[in-house]
């Protein structure tokens, strides 16, 4: 299922944040949006999970507009968002924090993503805030999955996690993709993105500055230092 | 002896009573992030539903299912047209707001009910009392104690053990993230606001065959209701469960020992919890 955005624009109060943004993410494709910090990524994330209501422009998924419609409208039409906080509710035990999300209509069941990822199956009598930063990652994803997800936005799952912990999530990346999930990811490490994705964005300031196929962008010297260097 | 043992099981029964009242307002509270100064004239609609039901039908069981699921049902509609609407504002708003619908439901308690109070007999099956060695109780009494006990274990497991419950704790904590699973937020939030208004309710039905009803006591549970939650903890069912076991014991046990102090005891008792554990009983920061 294709998701197309159209010249977005989203504000926080009277900030500009987005400023025309237009991305697509085609069926099956895992797509990076990279950028710094306070470039708008997660903004746009949270545009198409509709947390945030774009002023102008439109969100088209599988063919529909999502702007307008609520939060939950959006996510029971599979499009799942993984906020940067990860959103773990740290008062229910792992397993009631994958219970609310299952959905019947999921290719993974609460046993497929204690297969996926058997340290939560360890611990899946403890509660949520006696998980490590790694365990939550995990959690937050497995919870997408089990949530019937057609696309999977991914706000930064790396961020501030062992290597060893990165790696087993680029890992899971691979399987979600494998089974044909389309996922637009927000990430601030490079080297996880050369190695997933189909297609690149850039965003600066709030809007795209560039865009190309893995192959271009691995090239594209010029492009991660001016937009993409700290 | 026996005394302090009949003062303790109505310190206990009224206690009950009080966790009935407080856990709506603290379910409601932590998962809405609503206060709701409404919550004692629900209880008083309550009461009232089940005095006219009574006088009706003559049938108190009738009063015990018909009049909260009224109330609860009640709750329901202004959830919709009204409270879901002030949700983003401050606490302000939602205090002027539903101190409104309350004095609007104690006026129209008067107009219809009029000014006076109305005492609400105890159904036959449970009038007299339960008798052991040389100790009497009143059978109604006991009663209450048992079925709130019974209630208290079913919303204990309605909470604890069910997705419902789950995505009340759940969203608790953070609404949003429950909405991002594709919960459909406005309904857990409706319902969530009747079950609590139905629970005061239901506080209500039982408590009129003991005190009566008159169209002023709303303030009077209201605030009873507001220092058991302080005691328990905001948005705790232990808290509630504990603080109005807590406060109905302390003014129970004040009547025999020291009437004209039973109520600044109960402040006395928050004042000592507020002091020692400022978050309440079972309260987090």
């Amino acid at each position: 299922m294709k998701l197309e955005i159209n010249r977005i624009h989203s504000y926080y109060g009277k900030s500009h944040v987005l400023e025309g943004v237009s991305l697509e993410v085609n069926p099956g494709e895992l797509v990076t949006l990279l950028g710094r910090n306070g470039a708008g990524k997660t903004t746009t994330l949270r545009s198409i999970a509709g947390i945030v209501r774009p002023a102008e422009g439109s969100i088209v998924f599988d063919g529909e507009e999502l702007i307008g419609k609520e939060v939950f409208e959006i996510a029971r039409r599979g499009v799942s968002l993984v906020p940067e906080h990860r959103g773990i509710f740290g008062l229910l035990s792992v397993e009631e924090n994958l219970a609310i999300a299952v959905r019947a209509s999921s290719r993974w069941s609460l046993s497929d993503v204690y297969e996926m990822f058997p340290r939560l199956y360890e611990r899946r009598k403890n509660g949520g805030n006696a998980l490590s930063g790694g365990e939550q990652q995990m959690l937050a994803i497995a919870r997408a999955l089990v949530n019937d997800p057609k696309l999977l936005l991914l706000d930064e799952p790396t961020e501030g996690l062992a290597p060893v912990i990165v790696d087993e999530i680029v890992r899971i990346l691979g399987k979600i993709r494998e089974a044909g999930v389309s996922v637009l990811l927000v990430e601030q490490n490079l080297a996880v993105c050369e190695k997933l994705a189909d297609r690149h964005y850039v965003i600066e300031q709030g809007q795209v500055v560039y865009s190309g196929t893995g192959e271009q962008f691995r090239q594209e010297q010029a492009v991660k230092d001016r937009y993409l260097a700290v | 002896m026996s005394l302090y043992l009949f003062q303790a099981l109505n310190g206990i029964g009224l206690g009950m009573i009080y966790f009935l009242i407080s856990v709506g307002l603290t379910i409601i509270f932590g998962l809405l992030n609503f206060v709701n100064f409404a919550h004692g004239a629900y209880y008083l609609l309550g009461s009232y539903l089940c005095f006219t039901l009574v006088s009706l039908t003559g049938n108190f069981w009738l009063a015990l299912v018909v009049a909260p699921v009224a109330v609860a049902m009640l709750a329901w509609v202004t959830e919709k047209t009204l409270i879901r609407r002030a949700y983003h504002l401050p606490h302000t708003f939602h205090i002027l707001i539903t101190l409104g619908i309350a004095l609007i439901i104690q006026e129209l308690s008067i107009a219809v009910w009029g000014p006076i109070g109305k005492t609400v007999a105890v159904p036959e099956a449970l009038s007299g009392v339960f008798r052991m060695g040389d100790f009497f109780y009143p059978k109604y009494r006991l009663f209450v104690i048992l079925f709130t006990a019974v209630i208290a274990v079913g919303l204990w497991l309605l909470l604890e053990r069910t997705r419902f419950g789950a995505l009340v704790r759940a969203g608790s904590e953070d609404a949003e993230t429950v909405s991002l699973l594709g919960t459909h937020i406005h309904k857990l939030f409706a319902l969530t606001f009747a079950l609590g208004v139905g629970l005061a309710g239901l506080a209500g039905v039982l408590a009129a065959p003991i005190r009566g009803v008159h169209p002023f006591i709303g303030p009077e549970v209201l605030g009873l209701a507001f220092v058991v939650v302080v005691i328990g903890g905001m948005g705790s069912f232990s808290g509630a469960l504990v603080g109005g076991l807590l406060v109905g014991l302390v003014q129970s046990m004040m009547t025999t020992i020291w009437p004209q102090g039973a109520s600044l005891m109960i402040y006395g008792a928050m004042a000592v919890v507020i002091l020692l554990r400022p978050y309440g009983l079972f309260g987090r920061a």
